[in-house]
């Protein structure tokens, strides 16, 4: 299969400028690839680098070494270097990221959020209204609530609609971060299906889940960060 | 009615304008500092700095309000390039009258304070040459809506307008005759949080849908984040870090930038 995301000697540290200038290593010799139609999902304790692992990925912490070829359309691009526009252009058409958190953005409702990404790609407004409403139905949120904006909603309610953001256009890669932290049992069997369904439809996923129940439904392949810690 | 244009129809591969090393200095003291960037259309930069830090001498100098001491601004509408100060001056005029707007921070500045609101933005569509006047007052009124503000108040002063008010009539002026390039300062200080969250929705739609290109100057990281793409750290007159928005924000490498981000609570 073909490989959508290539790291090699992937080294990250941050230096405190304003605390003496000290240096925080978090990994180093950081290397993988994921092909389309797998799903990696990364390990380690707390404070092993994951989520920084899954920022760089997205380009939203530098690489302070090292390099991250994505794949976008026949290109690969490398995050390490491409400029802040083609770096937008890959999150537009190729990566897609959920965190735990929805960055709400005051007033916006829930179907504007959701039906964004389509908007953002050139599909017409009817389209993509119809796809944002039958994924929200799906992730069982109710419809009272299409109308309003997230910022008073459930924890859960939030999540659901960041989730509904990513899948309402499933890019080639996606990148979860505890896409299910907050759920009950039976959306977090949605959210597993749908990871499941863009992974068969041939994405490349790289995640993050705590939940064990979670990972053995999802993973086809799992990485374990502390060996890079301990070279750092 | 003004039409919504697709954005990707825009040339995206050429920059609407391109800084090369722009230098303004006030006798000894630094106004800005050897400032380079391009900006392609449909793309909002950011400029971030505390008071004295430069950004608001770059934005005057970049629209044409101040002359560099040195340096270049070369812009490219419709394909045809031009050099900002190596035209006339009633060139420069016109060009600002139709391919740019400026939004000011205090209303008052952009407005005439003595004129309508509907006479605000009607004004705009004369200068460009229409004539029709029930087509001006029409648009005048699809737009007083898009900004959000009630139709019936088309007769109405500014001045018996709020704070919040002003700023949109303001927004609605300066975007009528679809400039393709829009400057910003501040255009959110003075205002009320719950007003403000108003604007910026109203603003990030607008850039959206029109695909403008936008410089906006802010002090504010979360009007930053909400609202651009590229962002610019300025110290001292010079530019100490940019990058994507999101990246120089989450992960800033710059001592500088660093401060700024950690002083701030978390938006």
């Amino acid at each position: 299969m073909t490989a959508m995301i290539k790291v090699h000697a992937l080294q990250k540290h941050f230096i405190m400028h304003n605390q003496g200038g000290i240096r925080l290593p978090v990994f180093s010799d950081v290397a993988f690839d994921v092909s389309a139609g797998e799903a990696l999902i990364l390990h380690g304790e707390s404070g092993v680098g994951k989520t920084s692992l899954l920022r760089i990925l997205y380009g939203n912490y530098k690489p302070s070494s090292g390099h991250v070829l994505v794949r976008h359309g026949e290109d690969y691009i490398d995050l390490a270097t491409a400029t802040p526009r083609a770096i937008l252009t890959v999150r537009r058409k190729t990566i897609r990221y959920v965190s735990q958190f929805l960055r709400v953005i005051p007033r916006v409702t829930t179907l504007d959020i959701v039906k964004d990404p389509l908007l953002a790609r050139g599909i017409d407004d009817t389209m993509a209204t119809e796809k944002a409403k039958d994924l929200l139905s799906r992730l069982n949120l109710a419809e009272r609530l299409w109308h309003l904006a997230p910022a008073t909603f459930s924890g859960g309610e939030q999540q659901r609609v960041n989730i509904a953001r990513c899948f309402v256009d499933p890019a080639s890669i996606l990148l979860l971060d505890e896409p299910t932290a907050s759920l009950d049992a039976k959306n977090r069997d949605v959210v597993v299906d749908l990871i499941n369904e863009a992974r068969e439809s041939g994405a490349a996923i790289i995640g993050i889940f705590h939940d064990e129940y979670v990972r053995d439904r999802v993973a086809t392949r799992r990485l374990d960060l502390t060996q890079f810690k301990k070279a750092a | 009615m003004s039409t919504i244009k697709n954005r990707l129809s825009v040339d995206e591969n050429a920059p609407i304008l391109t800084a090369t090393a722009l230098t303004r200095l006030y006798g000894e003291r630094v106004g800005c500092r050897d400032v380079s960037f391009s900006l392609w259309p449909g793309e909002v930069l950011g400029i971030v700095g505390e008071s004295g830090s430069g950004k608001s001498t770059l934005l005057r100098c970049l629209a044409g309000q101040d002359r560099p001491t040195s340096g270049t601004i070369a812009l490219n509408f419709d394909g045809v390039p031009i050099n900002l100060f190596d035209i006339s001056e009633p060139m420069r005029r016109q060009l600002m009258r139709t391919k740019w707007g400026i939004v000011h921070q205090n209303p008052r500045d952009g407005l005439r304070m003595d004129v309508s609101a509907g006479g605000n933005i009607g004004e705009r569509l004369m200068d460009r040459g229409d004539r029709h006047y029930g087509k001006i007052r029409s648009s005048a009124l699809d737009w007083l809506s898009r900004v959000e503000i009630e139709t019936n108040r088309v007769d109405d002063y500014p001045r018996q307008f709020s704070g919040g008010m002003q700023q949109r009539l303001q927004l609605a002026r300066v975007l009528v005759p679809e400039p393709k390039l829009v400057f910003m300062d501040e255009p959110t200080g003075g205002l009320d949080v719950s007003v403000q969250a108003r604007l910026l929705d109203l603003l990030r739609v607008l850039v959206r849908d029109l695909g403008i290109a936008a410089i906006i100057v802010t002090h504010d990281l979360a009007v930053a984040r909400l609202l651009t793409d590229r962002l610019m750290v300025m110290k001292d007159g010079a530019v100490v870090e940019e990058g994507l928005t999101d990246q120089v924000l989450d992960d800033p490498h710059h001592a500088y930038t660093q401060l700024l981000t950690s002083a701030v609570l978390a938006a």
